[in-house]
């Protein structure tokens, strides 16, 4: 690791002033990709700037038809809480299947979304449940938040503060996992939401995205023989030595179906 | 230099540091704990588990700084003045262990699994084991030992 | 039986330390004064090197010294040496060209070092590290196993034209010819055993050390073999003398043959701890480990099975092309030579065999023994054709391994390839195996599963392996540059316990635990009044070390003489003692008796009065109660054994998930189940990486793909079902023990029990072969490609 200023700031005015005068500086979430990234030489900041004394960012809470998920709530709490076991079960239990116990005890939901890893769970969901990302300095929605592979719309040091999901009538995520690494090599959310039914495809593509032909069968029929016909083309998506673009694109469609199968039964 | 200030092993330790520094270098080189190990750059291998305020992390995804202020808990305090943990004792027993390298992790893994989850079964400890790998042993006599000693440590 | 002698599933003995982070690791070590080591490693996996500009690294914060390979060959220091020489078919003898400790000339591999930075602290020396510029020249990769002996090809060693290292055969190439002219069917099939990657858990380390005071130096290092490692540092790369260097590997936390082999890191860090005079330390990281540790496998095979019409096997004839990698490792030319060309006979009655390997240099981390060493390929490919062979003639895979089964009385057994069978009963385990499957009613099961919408198979693996390396002038008949005995020391102590000393290494096989139940057995002492010391040449008479499954057979043997010697000293000591004659004299449990009286003593009051010999026979025997013993084999050993397993192929994604596993093996005699039981997990578990998940990846530039845990797929506890371990019990003749070594066999039976259990599965889309490993997408594929 290149050495670094590091800084705990215990509240998002510190953080940003932080950010402010180094421009250098990084945001330290979990520091499940970071630290590793840091440890290989792969990036070399001036200063760190941990968030994780910043209780505001800390808080999970239902209410109305939302649940708000604070940025620096770690997989494993989303994973266990009740209020989201009984709001949105899918949500949970993407969580429960994001690397590993000791992961899930550092890895924060804010950290994953920033990153926008096109092989992180978490992206499937903020977009499949419609949710909307807060930061800072502004609220924005899913459809607009994700741009690109390791991109966001997120300014230079805009900090995430929370996530809110509004509660869909049911979803369900299912992720066939890179054996080595366990990231996404296809994960698919199926939710059926206030507003309509939405996919959302991880690990296939350079970032997550929609399809939205399985959206509009699945309005008509949530079924998964709805969706047993529709593959999607090879031509964009992800080839490595893990999976081809043909096998991810036939994966999406079993994982897909297998989604809309598992939401059906929750 | 900065400073951390932390609780190890009950043991209250104000230590200077640089940012860079990772808690498992702090344990092993700074405070001779070499019970926990590193095994791979990468955070999966688990050989360096310890428990930072009774939760397991990987000590080498975690700056010291990022513990100031914790408790953190390594193999070597598992021990009650010699007398093995109930999981350790498990792990005797059921030789879920050959080497040796992955087995301070392997412990401490098994040690919060318990806590979280009180009753395990055999597909459920293999799930929770996504984070330790061992070479030598095939997992058959980890799985049988956390299952023993899940039930130790609840009797 | 005693609770804690032979037979005894005993808890370990140093499971204390490891469980309580007490354990000694290399890396645990720490020297006052120590500073680091960072090395400077290729990019490229082909260039020439141009001019080495280490002045920016030089004046970096904490530096104390930047190396190149200029300044090693300035001093004098050697290449590092591959151990076994061979004999090519034409006659000649192979192309092995120098691996120097730092490249001069040219880079051949990525990873490949050309340069040292030692600083005070490590993050020092890697910053140091970065600021050498090395002028690069690239050239084109040489990565394709099955181009690299092209001459359009790059070349990688001048004196390797067509980079072949050599061609080898074994066997008798008419007498094959011929089974295949008389024929009735031929089974053919081509296969890639892939290219693995050890990763025992612990990485590599080597902390060197000068004692200027005396001119020696010390080197703690990861090693299987610490007395081989001093010889080949001492006489071959020429850093120390012998009598001048202590080795000492210190618990070593898995090897898997990885760690058998001396590296150039270890080269070149006790080199500059002469230079320095300070304690050096260098510890891999897992990304260095996956560019330099010695890979495995990395064979490609055409293999034939010639038949009559009973299926009998008339002739089998192996073509196999072996990657060297870059260089030669220790012993890459032993493993697809004699460790593999000699096992082609299996368990079966083959009437002529011929197996050839062209071993080839190619632009990729050099390859050596890892788990089974040889042995895992030979299996592979006799077990995938003897699967093929039953296909073709419509026979039970069962029926068709029972039909050619060496039969139970025709031991000892010469076979086509050089060995001689020892022992063996085969029939019993495969009947055993089959069932504890329930194979009869395997095919009840199968159509479960296809309800389902999963297919199912049963896949069948027999195997034989030659362990217990090696008697010393048959392998130096063949080309060793080495010996394989063993040696053994048993220290009573004055107060009547004991140390033992063995050459043997454990690093994970707890031999301080079965040693320790084999002389408690034969001296009769407790076995908490036993402790065993490996790993250091300062304190242990020169051994072999521990690869090959060869501890205990060849290691416990020597331990055996000892104890023998140790019992024929304390009966003399006893006679007198006792004032009868030596031939009165009988030792059971401990206690030396005058035959037919009750007048005895201990084995513990015999080794007080060696070691205070006021009232003891001096005329007849020196004082002291300490034998060495050395024991040479006076030939291998020969476990076998039947593997099978139930697989689940889920067709929608290409999953294969392992229902059950039955293993029989027959390791001879046992000495303590429950660490034979873990070897055996150990190793099937290797076994199922290697054929479902464990694959190292080059793209044409020569870059490893699968460098890290992300990208390397380690086998978890979710990839392996629980085992179900059974035995026969067919003791070697020749040893002591009647033992015969386990460490491998799993890794040996599981690649080919797994990929047979896949084609079964797939048998009714027409599939007749799926390559290792068989990913998700690898299985899927052959679906696909099945169906259209």
């Amino acid at each position: 690791m290149y050495d670094f200023a590091y800084h705990r700031p215990d509240n998002l005015d510190d953080a940003a002033n932080i950010l402010k005068i180094n421009p250098e500086a990084t945001v330290l979430a979990g520091g499940m990709t970071l630290i590793p990234t840091l440890k290989l030489r792969l990036a070399n900041p001036s200063d760190v700037v941990d968030l994780s004394a910043i209780d505001s960012l800390n808080v999970l809470s239902v209410a109305g038809e939302k649940v708000s998920v604070g940025a620096m709530t770690t997989h494993s709490d989303v994973s266990t809480s009740k209020e989201l076991m009984e709001t949105i079960p899918g949500l949970s239990r993407l969580a429960k299947g994001i690397g590993d116990p000791h992961v899930r005890h550092r890895g924060t939901i804010g950290g994953s979304v920033a990153n926008n890893d096109p092989a992180a769970d978490y992206p499937a969901a903020v977009l499949a449940l419609n949710a909307s990302v807060n930061t800072i300095s502004r609220t924005i929605n899913a459809d607009e938040f994700f741009t690109g592979q390791f991109a966001t719309v997120l300014e230079e040091h805009e900090i995430i503060t929370s996530i809110d999901f509004p509660i869909p009538r049911r979803s369900a995520y299912e992720k066939f996992s890179n054996p080595a690494s366990r990231y996404a090599i296809v994960g698919v959310m199926v939710a059926d939401t206030e507003a309509g039914v939405r996919v959302a495809v991880t690990g296939a593509g350079p970032s997550v995205f929609r399809v939205a032909k399985m959206e509009e069968a699945l309005s008509n029929d949530f079924s998964a023989d709805a969706i047993a016909g529709i593959t999607l083309s090879a031509d964009d998506l992800n080839s490595d030595i893990h999976a081809s673009s043909e096998y991810r694109a036939h994966l999406v469609s079993v994982m897909a179906m297998r989604a809309v199968n598992s939401a059906l039964t929750q | 230099m900065p400073t951390v200030s932390l609780t190890i092993n009950g043991k209250k330790v104000v230590a200077d540091v640089e940012g860079r520094t990772l808690l498992v270098q702090l344990l092993r080189e700074g405070q001779r704990l070499t019970g926990t190990h590193v095994g791979c750059d990468t955070s999966q291998c688990g050989a360096c588990v310890v428990h930072v305020n009774g939760k397991a992390v990987k000590s080498c995804t975690m700056l010291a700084l990022q513990a100031d202020d914790s408790e953190v808990e390594t193999i070597e305090s598992i021990a009650n003045e010699g007398e093995l943990h109930p999981m350790q004792a498990a792990f005797k027993e059921h030789h879920g262990l050959q080497c040796g390298f992955c087995t301070p992790g392997m412990v401490m893994a098994a040690i919060d699994m318990v806590n979280r989850i009180p009753n395990l079964d055999e597909e459920t400890v293999r799930h929770e084991l996504e984070g330790n790998f061992c070479r030598c042993t095939g997992y058959h006599n980890i799985v049988q030992a956390i299952l023993a000693g899940s039930k130790a440590m609840q009797s | 039986m005693a609770d804690d002698g032979i037979g005894a599933s005993v808890r370990r003995k140093e499971d204390q330390r490891f469980l309580t982070g007490k354990g000694h690791f290399t890396d645990d070590i720490s020297r006052p004064g120590q500073v680091y080591a960072r090395f400077v490693r290729s990019p490229h996996a082909h260039a020439s090197i141009g001019n080495i500009d280490t002045s920016a690294a030089l004046s970096a914060p904490g530096v104390l010294g930047v190396y190149t390979g200029k300044d090693l060959a300035e001093d004098g220091v050697g290449a590092v040496p591959c151990g076994w020489t061979i004999t090519q078919t034409n006659g000649e003898l192979w192309n092995a060209p120098p691996h120097e400790v730092l490249a001069t000339e040219k880079v051949r591999y990525v990873g490949d070092q050309v340069a040292l930075v030692v600083a005070e602290t490590l993050e020092q020396a890697r910053d140091a590290a970065e600021l050498v510029s090395v002028e690069y020249e690239v050239l084109s990769a040489n990565v394709k196993l099955d181009q690299a002996s092209n001459s359009d090809t790059a070349q990688l060693h001048e004196s390797v034209p067509n980079n072949t290292c050599f061609v080898w055969g074994l066997g008798d190439e008419e007498a094959t010819k011929s089974a295949f002219n008389r024929a009735k069917h031929i089974a053919k099939l081509d296969l890639y055993n892939n290219r693995l990657v050890p990763n025992a858990i612990e990485p590599r380390v080597a902390l060197a050390e000068r004692d200027s005071g005396d001119d020696s130096c010390t080197l703690y290092v990861t090693s299987q073999n610490p007395h081989l490692a001093r010889v080949i540092l001492s006489a071959f790369v020429g850093l120390v003398p012998e009598h001048k260097l202590r080795v000492v590997s210190p618990d070593v936390g898995g090897g898997f043959g990885s760690k058998i082999f001396v590296y150039t890191e270890e080269c070149a860090v006790l080199w500059a701890a002469k230079q320095i005079d300070r304690p050096i330390k260098w510890t891999a990281d897992r990304s260095e480990s996956f560019l330099s540790d010695a890979h495995g496998r990395d064979h490609l095979t055409h293999v034939e099975m010639a038949m009559d019409d009973d299926g009998k096997f008339l002739g089998m004839r192996v073509d196999t092309t072996a990657n060297m990698g870059a260089y030669l490792s220790n012993f890459a030319s032993l493993i697809p030579t004699y460790l593999h060309g000699t096992l082609m006979q299996g368990l079966y009655t083959t009437e002529a065999i011929y197996c050839e390997v062209t071993a080839v240099f190619t632009n990729t981390t050099p390859v050596d023994a890892v788990r089974g060493a040889g042995r895992p390929e030979a299996t592979y490919l006799i077990e995938r054709i003897v699967d093929e062979s039953a296909r073709i003639m419509g026979l039970d895979p069962a029926e068709i391994r029972r039909r050619n089964f060496i039969p139970s009385d025709a031991f000892p057994y010469q076979t086509q390839v050089a060995l001689e069978y020892d022992s063996g009963n085969y029939g019993p385990a495969l009947d055993k195996a089959l069932s504890t499957l329930d194979y009869k009613n395997f095919e009840t099961r199968r159509a479960n599963s296809e309800t389902e919408g999963k297919y199912r198979g049963v896949g069948i693996s027999s195997y034989i392996e030659a362990c217990g390396l090696a008697p010393s002038q048959v392998i130096g008949s063949l080309g060793a540059g080495i010996g394989q005995f063993e040696a053994a020391e048993i220290r009573f102590n004055a107060t009547g316990n004991v140390t033992v000393f063995t050459g043997s290494h454990s690093h994970g096989q707890g031999h301080e635990t079965t040693f320790a139940q084999v002389a408690s057995e034969r001296l009769g002492v407790p076995i908490e009044d036993i402790d065993v010391v490996h790993g250091d040449s300062g304190r242990i008479p020169f051994g072999y070390g521990t690869y090959g499954s060869r501890s205990l057979a060849v290691g416990g043997s020597a331990i055996v003489k000892a104890a023998d010697k140790i019992i024929e000293k304390g009966r003399k000591i006893a006679a007198h003692l006792l004032e009868a004659s030596e031939s009165d004299i009988e030792f059971t449990d401990g206690n030396f008796t005058v035959t037919g009286t009750d007048r005895s003593k201990s084995i513990a009051e015999i080794a007080f009065a060696a070691y205070v010999p006021h009232n003891y026979p001096l005329d007849e025997v020196e004082p002291g109660l300490d034998e060495s013993a050395f024991y040479d084999p006076p030939n291998f050993t020969y476990p076998f054994g039947v593997h099978v397993c139930e697989v689940e192929v889920d067709a929608d994604t290409g999953e294969v998930s392992i229902e059950r596993w039955v293993a029989v093996d027959d390791f001879g005699n046992i000495i303590n189940p429950m660490i034979v039981h873990g070897q055996v997990h150990g190793g099937i578990a290797h076994g199922v990486g290697q054929a479902l998940l464990e694959n190292a990846v080059y793209d044409e530039s020569g870059q490893l793909l699968s460098g890290s845990f992300m990208d390397y797929c380690m086998p978890r506890a979710t990839d392996v079902p629980s085992f179900e371990i059974g035995q026969t019990v067919t003791p070697c003749p020749h040893n002591p023990l009647g033992v015969k070594g386990c460490g491998e066999a799993g890794a040996i039976a599981a690649p080919p029990a797994v990929i047979n259990g896949i084609v079964n599965a797939l048998s009714s889309l027409g599939v007749t072969h799926v390559e290792m490993p068989a990913t998700p997408q690898t299985v899927w594929q052959t679906i696909q490609n099945a169906k259209t």
